[in-house]
């Protein structure tokens, strides 16, 4: 057994083993750490199949951003987890039944049917980063750019299902403020001129500065 | 040596494990998302598997795809689930019978 394998099996038993933990613990917020625990070790198991670029991506992306989020929602939630938990004896056997079935059947067909010589390992000038680059950026631009408005039509959609109206947010409405027009504000109104009445000293004092000013102009 | 059978084999079991999961936690929205993303990382596992096996990298490209696209899946359906939540005050998926199915 090279070191290697040995590696490959220590990773890969671990990630089993957190999978197996995060479908059995009771609380979600375990479920969600025992994930970032399976992450990693893909991560490893990635690097071992000269993937070096996506490990650090899934550690990046999935451990740094996706199970923080969920994490977040987790906590965020007042779940009541007894309920939650109720139907988890009835349904063990199904599960496992399932389970065992369909690793069988795949397992015997890949065991089977699937062989591959193992390619000789790339040599130190090799960067995975620079090869993966150099193919996305080229032959697979459009995919590339699809992703994006993937990940931007996301954004839109999580903050406007998230986003709720407070009654007692006294903003301003853009939108309204935009659309103020002269007509909403001012009334012109038609009226005969008044006339002037008996001066008096307040009177004239403002009469007098009005007169002062004049001139000026 | 790790062969490509390795690789296969792990992310079979990881895949199945993950079915498992959707079956006992049916009542629990948030681990049933969480079981999605485990099963999509089975299939990671076999993209890259077999990026390497063939010397090519279109499979790495192809993951790469595949972690964007799942990272909006996760967002939007945490978004619904918090809308969930604030309007129902529940995650258990047998309460969601709005529509009646």
């Amino acid at each position: 057994m090279t070191f290697e394998l040995l590696l490959f099996y220590l990773f890969g038993a671990i990630l089993l083993g957190g999978a197996l933990a995060m479908i059995s613990v009771r609380n979600p917020v375990h479920a969600a750490l025992f994930l970032v625990l399976c992450f990693f070790a893909a991560a490893a198991i990635w690097l071992l199949a000269e993937a070096e670029f996506l490990g650090i991506v899934l550690v990046l992306v999935y451990v740094g951003a996706v199970m923080v989020l969920f994490l977040f929602v987790v906590m965020m939630l007042d779940i009541n987890l007894a309920k939650l938990r109720e139907g988890f004896t009835e349904y063990l056997p199904v599960g496992i039944v399932v389970a065992v079935a369909m690793s069988v059947v795949l397992v015997a067909v890949i065991t089977r049917y699937i062989t591959m010589d193992v390619p000789e390992r790339a040599g130190p000038e090799y960067a995975n980063t620079e090869a993966l680059g150099a193919i996305l950026y080229t032959e697979y631009v459009y995919p590339f750019e699809i992703a994006a408005v993937i990940l931007l039509v996301a954004i839109i959609a999580a903050i406007s299902l998230t986003m709720r109206k407070r009654p007692d947010n006294k903003s301003i409405d853009p939108g309204q403020q935009m659309a103020v027009s002269r007509e909403g504000r001012v009334r012109m109104v038609s009226m005969p001129s008044e006339k002037k009445k008996s001066p008096r000293r307040g009177a004239q004092g403002g009469d007098a500065e009005g007169e002062q000013d004049d001139p000026s102009k | 040596m790790i062969t490509l059978e390795h690789y296969l084999v792990l992310a079979a079991l990881l895949f199945s494990i993950s079915v498992a999961g959707i079956f006992l936690n049916r009542k629990n929205v948030i681990v049933l998302l969480m079981c999605i993303e485990l099963m999509l990382l089975a299939v990671n596992i076999n993209f890259i598997a077999f990026s390497f096996f063939l010397q090519d990298l279109a499979g790495q490209v192809f993951v790469f795809f595949i972690l964007t696209v799942a990272a909006a899946e996760a967002a939007i359906g945490l978004a619904i689930l918090v809308l969930l939540f604030r309007n129902r005050g529940t995650i258990n998926v047998q309460d969601l019978d709005a529509m009646k199915g």
